[in-house]
């Protein structure tokens, strides 16, 4: 327990400063946004649909009217035009299929959680109370929810001809194929003898965020100015801010938004939810503050889902084991409703399904449903766990299948070092990489060959506990995005971000920035990127974000982009600030700027370190402006928008012993070693903590999550109590480790780890329960491999029914 | 609804207040005295996020109602530490050891931690992540709550 944040003079990057965010959050001195009470407020409580799909033929809220402390009510129909629509910003192909999303449901209802009416109260409880007091009468339509039923001719559809729709449950269609249409079958042929072609079905399964802090907004309106501040639990309070303009049609700049403090989002606080739109019009409509915090199983019908896809994926080598072709078709579950990205999530994975290994074929294709079922979007990691699940368990049944170490097989045939830049068969420029050594540390923290070799002693002796090993050897792309190659993929905004940063009169600093940090420490962080840079204190920084009245630009938090992206704003931005410090600097110091060295928040004259001004000093001269060279105005501020250049790579070697009792199905995590390689790291230990949660992230969805719905759409995992969320009970502690490739794709040399250990983990776990149990036939377990599901595969592999 | 009077200590003061018989204590905490500091994470008493000590004895503030309080004690994370900027050994230990990310779940793993520390000052591993089984966090992956506990009990002397 060494360094603290008051190891003021050396430099802090690199170090593992202790957070600035801790001291307000252990003492609970916090201001989450259900924290907040306006007065006035009228809590909003919402009706859902207990239907999967059915049609409303009555519905009534004057009971409720007359319940105690309820102001107002609302159905579709009282709302009229101020029921917004849920927008979707990524139309990812020119003929997709973009329903409209009501935020109260238009005479239909399509999912299980979906709104239906609402209730406002001068109390909560009351609130809650007035729902029993609406009359609805639903008449059932037929549920759709197995999504290859759902795309078959004469499938009932989720949003039919009726509804202005197209009748089918097809939203979308995507192919890559490079190498043109055929072209895995062609690569096969042309082998000839010397191939072989291993196929699988892997079933990616639905999962949930699960932030523990429940998502809440609170809309407050300010009479006749027009003016609304919005407090909500979100990751993008700019992006909000924008699409709450376009939706509600009122000024953007008479919207304010405020992330307070958030806690937690993974993904699932990456939106503009309907619940955002319904208090914020109806706040306007009525001229009081709205609030709205939902319940947890109010979260788990209507709070998006991720991942649900099926993922028919076939390989092919020759026999010796060099990857000569791919080939990937998905079925994508798009859910009732398309929400903010919804149809983009598969295909944020369709770049990654080659990963770290090189082929000069590949063939992708996905095809987007619709289905009765809660709305799927960004999930930690999105697109990206599951392609890197698909990959890394078909190389081990390739290996498998080859008779070969799955770890040797990876190795024929990864991107060597020596080879980066690398430009990939899926249209990606990989700058830096170093599989090999990644690899080599973690075989060594694992111990690789002494696990083989117990593994070997169990199967002959027999062991009722078999040993499995296994292999993750991962890549990923974040640090979201280039604009320009986001717009080709047809998303609307684009990727840049945004820093301000100001040295006020008394040298204190203030970094205004454009992300929204929901637990990521950026105020930790990104102080120590500009101080090491302004040569300040990190504690004399003060780091502004998640507010649209104090960080106007910005494009917020997810897809690992906040350091790839943001850090280069900061960067930018401090350096001008020095330049335009040291036109003030020498002229205080009477020398030329060519004279003027930067050292330790210092001006310096070159040769003379006597005649030096702080940076504070040169501060207050901008300040007072008294005797500022001609042509400079006072203030001393800089500001940077950083485009970035490319998406950053990274990578890393996750092993996973796992015992399995083969005779109940229990599968216990005996090691888990990761060796990742993020690149230049600001704050090693904020690294670490954002792996182990990414692991905890991945390890649940492998072996414990998965959201269940029944043939008629209701959902089985509705509370925390029949969705397990791993507690420290669940889990092990982790070995993790670093291996330092800087990235060349930004000037920090950092690429991203929020989402690393959720997309590496799944495969590492799955494919080390099946290596377990390969020797019995088993050469697939079901996610999540809860004992039932072990149980079952080993049922299966002996030939019994499953 | 009737509502009746009942008379809580919190982090040292006492308040009389006439509630609901239904209302729920950590509702109580936040919405009626404005201890806003212990939080509400689920509806099924799974997360532990609104942990809190009765009569210094770790309880979820979700499944109890404040009627039940009444008469009774109840210390929260913001009483936790004695006098303005003081820390509590757990609170210390889990900044040192980064036992929390988005500091959602933390007011509630902090006081189980209290509690798991006064019934067994010197715990295992195992019996660390048994205690705090009942609270659940999505950031951290307990690995670092596990080395904040075993600190705090370190610096609490236990070990």
């Amino acid at each position: 327990m060494t360094e603290t944040l008051t190891d003021a003079n050396a430099n802090p990057m690199g170090r593992p400063l202790r957070r600035k965010e801790d001291a307000r959050l252990l003492h609970g001195q916090t201001n989450w946004t259900d924290n907040i009470q306006l007065p006035g407020t009228l809590h909003m409580a919402i009706l859902r649909s207990p239907m999967a799909h059915a049609k409303i033929t009555n519905l009534d809220v004057s009971a409720a009217l007359k319940r105690p402390h309820v102001v107002a009510a609302f159905t579709a129909k009282d709302l009229g035009d101020l029921n917004g629509s849920v927008p979707c910003v990524w139309p990812v192909t020119d003929d997709i299929q973009m329903p409209g999303f009501p935020a109260l449901a238009v005479d239909k209802v399509r999912h299980v959680g979906d709104c239906v009416a609402v209730v406002l109260a001068t109390d909560k409880y009351a609130a809650a109370d007035a729902l029993d007091a609406i009359e609805v009468d639903y008449e059932p339509l037929p549920a759709v929810i197995d999504m290859e039923a759902a795309i078959k001719q004469g499938s009932t559809a989720v949003h039919d001809a009726a509804d202005g729709s197209l009748g089918t449950n097809v939203c979308y269609e995507f192919p890559l194929k490079p190498q043109g249409d055929g072209a895995f079958d062609a690569a096969v042929k042309a082998a000839g003898d010397d191939v072989v072609v291993v196929k699988r079905r892997f079933i990616n399964q639905r999962i949930i965020a699960g932030y523990m802090e429940p998502r809440a907004v609170v809309a407050s309106p300010m009479g006749m100015s027009n003016e609304m501040t919005i407090w909500s639990a979100t990751q993008i309070p700019h992006v909000l801010r924008v699409l709450l303009a376009l939706v509600t049609g009122m000024p953007e700049n008479s919207l304010r938004v405020i992330a307070p403090d958030v806690g937690g989002g993974f993904g699932g606080k990456l939106q503009c939810y309907r619940e955002e739109i319904l208090a914020v019009q109806i706040a306007r409509h009525l001229g009081r503050p709205v609030k709205w915090t939902e319940t947890r199983s109010e979260d788990m019908v209507a709070s998006h889902h991720g991942r649900d896809q099926i993922q028919d994926i076939q390989i092919a080598s020759t026999k010796d084991g060099q990857i000569i072709a791919l080939k990937v078709d998905l079925i994508a579950n798009m859910g009732a409703y398309l929400q903010i990205i919804t149809p983009g999530i598969p295909l944020l994975g369709m770049f990654m399904y080659p990963a770290i290994y090189k082929m000069p074929t590949y063939e992708f294709n996905c095809v987007g449903v619709f289905t009765n079922t809660t709305p799927t979007d960004a999930i930690r990691g999105a697109g990206r766990p599951e392609a890197t699940f698909a990959i890394e368990r078909i190389v081990d049944e390739l290996a498998a299948e080859l008779d070969m170490d799955p770890m040797k097989l990876r190795e024929m045939n990864w991107i060597k070092h020596e080879e980066f830049p690398y430009a990939t068969v899926a249209g990606l420029t990989y700058d830096t990489g170093n599989y090999e050594a990644a690899t080599a540390k973690a075989m060594d923290l694992f111990g690789y060959d002494a696990l083989r070799a117990e593994q070997e002693q169990r199967r002959a002796s027999g062991d009722p506990v078999q040993l499995g090993i296994g292999i993750s050897t991962f890549t990923e792309m974040c640090g979201l995005a280039p604009s320009r190659t986001l717009g080709a993929l047809k998303y609307v905004a684009g990727g840049w971000e945004h820093c301000t940063i100001r040295a006020l009169p008394t040298g204190k600093i203030e970094l205004v920035t454009g992300t929204s940090p929901h637990g990521q420490g950026h105020e930790t962080a990104w102080s120590q990127i500009a101080a090491s840079i302004l040569g300040v204190p990190v504690d004399d920084i003060e780091v502004i974000h998640s507010d649209t009245g104090r960080a106007p630009y910005g494009m917020d938090t997810y897809g690992s982009r906040s350091l790839a992206v943001g850090g280069q704003a900061i960067k930018k931005a401090a350096e001008r600030l020095v330049e335009k410090a040291k036109v003030i600097a020498a002229h205080q110091l009477e020398c030329s700027v060519d004279d003027l060295e930067f050292i330790q928040g210092a001006f310096r004259v070159k040769g003379d370190p006597a005649k030096s001004q702080p940076l504070a000093a040169v501060a207050f001269e901008a300040f007072s402006a008294h005797n500022l060279p001609d042509g400079v105005e006072p203030t001393l501020q800089a500001e940077a928008t950083v485009d970035p250049d490319d998406f950053s790579y990274p990578h890393g070697t996750h092993l996973c012993a796992i015992e399995v009792d083969t005779e109940t199905g229990k599968s216990k995590i005996r090691s888990y070693v990761a060796v990742d390689d993020v690149g230049i790291q600001v704050n090693p230990l904020i690294v670490e903590g954002q792996v182990h949660g990414g692991l905890a992230c991945g390890i649940g969805q492998a072996l414990y999550e998965g959201v269940e719905y029944d043939s008629d759409g209701n959902l089985l995992t509705a509370s925390f109590a029949d969705y397990l969320i791993p507690s420290a009970a669940d889990l092990p502690s982790f070995t993790t480790d670093r291996t330092v490739t800087p990235s060349t794709t930004n000037p920090l040399g950092t690429k991203g780890v929020g989402e690393a250990g959720a997309i590496a983990s799944p495969p590492a776990i799955i494919n080390a329960i099946v290596d377990a149990l390969r020797p019995m036939g088993v050469t697939d377990v079901k996610m999540p491999a809860t004992p039932e599901n072990v149980w079952r595969a080993i049922n299966a592999g002996k030939g019994g029914a499953q | 609804m009737t509502h009746i009077p009942i008379s809580v200590t919190v982090d040292g003061t006492v308040y009389d207040v006439e509630v609901e018989p239904r209302r729920l204590l950590v509702h109580f905490l936040r919405e009626d005295i404005g201890r806003v500091g212990t939080v509400v994470g689920c509806d099924t008493s799974n997360c532990g996020a609104c942990t809190v000590l009765l009569d210094g004895k770790s309880v979820k503030s979700c499944s109890v109602l404040a009627v039940q309080a009444d008469g009774h004690v109840v210390l929260t994370v913001q009483g936790l530490a004695e006098g303005e900027h003081q820390w509590h050994p757990v609170q210390t230990a889990f900044k040192e050891c980064h036992g929390l990310q988005c500091g959602y779940c933390t007011p509630g793993m902090v006081m189980a931690a209290v509690d798991l520390l006064q019934e067994n000052p010197n715990p295992s591993e195992e019996e660390i992540r048994e205690g705090l089984e009942g609270n659940l966090c999505r950031c951290t992956g307990y690995h670092n709550i596990v080395k904040s506990v075993e600190y705090a009990a370190e610096l609490m002397g236990g070990k």
